[in-house]
């Protein structure tokens, strides 16, 4: 590449400047990534790790009581919280998950191709309704339909919350199962129809099987979206801090204890650090399932 | 190719598949009409226009959370876009398959993962109050650009992927140097991509509202923010405001007259963004 001939010996020399000037620029805005992740971790690390001077570890984590604000007696612990968070996103998931991997097998094996050209983009479509629209659409209606369905005073419980981060979750699960399924080669239902299998057995036992790594990454990833979304279940939940014991109950999970409680308290106190201490147990877990599903994929792809 | 003919259960399974399918699109449809039933008699001249009333909602608009959500995505394309674009062309055409590229592209997957809520405490914590934004356009504008910075990359590497190899080998052989193949021949033919893929990712920032909460978008304001360090409102704000803490008994219209600005914002840029793919993809010459 040195052998270049060039009339203007300046130009060159301007033109290999800008080149390695440019590589440099490029290399630091890249680097802003890696900096970012570990600054949101440092400085929920920061702040939360302060709560754990004042209210011990275990009792922040495995306290049944969150009650911040008492006078008297204020508590701790954010296990209702986490009852909360795992009530909503695990009845999310249950609608979700078999909704979704129907869409993605309906639109990869039975859709015709013009079909699927128009629902892909409709099912995708879904993830740019904005989440603070779901909830409201759950206040005006799925709330009174649901207090009439079940006898209740008022319908904003967890049911309501995980219906709508179902919908929330859906095109994520539906739009990774379909390429995980297309990504399979012809071979396989071709091989499995040539044995005199029907669609429906090679579907069942041979397609879904083989697509199991990228169907479980779906899942993984809208069980990450689900924990976190915060406008659904700050709005339809039914914010309540007793302890969940059912679907109809309301709960308040991880993510809408922030958002209601962060605007009140003052700056730098306990109450301010409590709530990044959550933030950060949100950040973890969150952490966790992307770190697991990559490893997971890449462990699968190359074997 | 002949196939056994279909069982009892087949047919079962396949009209559940085709069911939900249908299901699926009949959601989108239900929350539009939905919506437009509760909020069409909110929607008036006047209430995209006028100023906001406090005391009599009926009296006023919400232009300015209108005003609000626009500069909050004007600010969001500035920044966000030539850094997802930069961290992208990084990636794909300097870094080689090394460990530092590994390092960022996890980084990446990982902040896509990230809470909205949790970008919200980072921007309250840092813009907030460490750079004394205070609750400002600037601190909304910085934290919803750190959020959505790897969608961006995201969409642009994929973008920049597409470009042939030939493309890059060509120019490389004509004795260019490596900053002008990216700048003269691959932003060119990857910019179609990685800014209709922007696009999409603005429409999902413009209707974030947890971060906002956070750092704190304000409900009333008697005029428009003229500086950076002002305060603003914004749609999806207004919404969640009018739907949950509000007494008027015209709020969860003026609620869901706001909701429908908001997706209508929404949809059109990402329905205006899918088409322009389609564009570019006619004209294509590769």
């Amino acid at each position: 590449m040195e052998a270049v001939v060039t009339d203007h010996p300046q130009g060159e020399f301007r033109r290999r400047a800008a080149d390695r000037a440019m590589h440099w620029i490029l290399r630091i805005i890249a680097s802003l990534t890696v900096v970012l992740l570990i600054g949101i971790f440092v400085f929920l690390l920061k702040s939360g790790l302060r709560t754990f001077s004042e209210v011990p570890i275990l009792n922040f984590l495995f306290g049944t009581r969150w009650n911040p604000s008492s006078f008297h007696e204020p508590l701790w612990g954010i296990l209702p919280l986490v009852t909360g968070t795992l009530f909503v996103s695990a009845g999310a998931l249950l609608i979700a998950v078999p909704f979704g991997l129907s869409i993605a097998i309906y639109l990869s094996y039975i859709a015709s191709r013009r079909t699927r050209e128009i629902l892909k983009p409709v099912i995708e479509m879904i993830a740019g309704i904005p989440s603070v629209v779901l909830g409201l659409i759950g206040l005006l209606y799925l709330a009174p339909l649901i207090a009439k369905t079940f006898g209740l005073s008022n319908g904003l419980n967890a049911l309501n919350a995980s219906i709508l981060v179902a919908i929330a979750t859906l095109p994520t699960i539906a739009s990774l199962c379909e390429d995980a399924l297309s990504g399979l080669s012809h071979r396989l239902s071709e091989s499995s129809w040539a044995l005199g299998a029907t669609r429906w057995t090679t579907i069942r036992k041979v397609l879904v099987p083989a697509a199991a790594p990228g169907i479980g990454a779906a899942i993984m990833l809208g069980l990450g979206r689900a924990i976190g979304e915060t406008m659904v279940v700050l709005m339809v939940a039914g914010n309540s801090l007793a302890f969940p014991r059912s679907f109809l109950e309301p709960v308040r999970p991880m993510t809408a204890t922030i958002a209601i409680e962060i605007r009140e308290v003052v700056v730098g106190d306990l109450h301010w650090n409590s709530l990044f201490a959550v933030g950060l147990v949100l950040f973890l877990i969150t952490f966790a399932i992307n770190s697991v599903t990559d490893l997971y994929l890449h462990r699968t792809i190359r074997s | 190719m002949k196939r056994p003919p279909a069982s009892v259960t087949e047919r079962i399974a396949f009209s559940l598949f085709r069911l939900s399918a249908i299901a699926g699109t009949a959601i989108l449809i239900l929350v539009m009409v939905l919506l437009f039933l509760a909020g069409k008699d909110a929607l008036s001249w006047q209430f995209l226009t006028a100023p906001w009333q406090h005391g009599d909602i009926t009296k006023g608009g919400i232009f300015p959370a209108i005003v609000g959500s626009m500069y909050l995505g004007l600010g969001v394309i500035f920044i966000s876009f030539p850094l997802g674009i930069g961290t992208a062309v990084f990636l794909t055409e300097y870094s080689g398959d090394t460990r530092w590229r590994r390092t960022i592209q996890l980084a990446i997957r990982n902040l896509a993962g990230v809470p909205s809520v949790v970008y919200g405490l980072f921007g309250l914590a840092i813009f907030v109050h460490l750079l004394t934004f205070g609750m400002s356009l600037a601190a909304a504008v910085l934290t919803l650009s750190v959020m959505t910075l790897p969608w961006i990359i995201t969409a642009s590497v994929e973008a920049l992927l597409a470009v042939p190899r030939a493309f890059r080998e060509s120019s490389q052989a004509l004795g260019a140097t490596r900053w002008q193949t990216v700048s003269r021949i691959i932003i060119p033919s990857a910019l179609p991509g990685c800014i209709t893929g922007g696009i999409i990712g603005l429409a999902r920032a413009l209707g974030e509202t947890a971060p906002i909460i956070l750092v704190g978008a304000t409900f009333y304001l008697t005029r428009l923010p003229t500086s950076p360090f002002d305060k603003y409102m914004a749609l999806p704000y207004h919404t969640f405001i009018l739907a949950t803490q509000h007494s008027s008994p015209s709020a969860p219209a003026y609620a869901a007259g706001s909701a429908l600005v908001l997706i209508t914002l929404t949809f059109v840029l990402s329905i205006g963004a899918i088409l322009l793919r389609l564009q570019f993809r006619k004209k294509r010459v590769w």
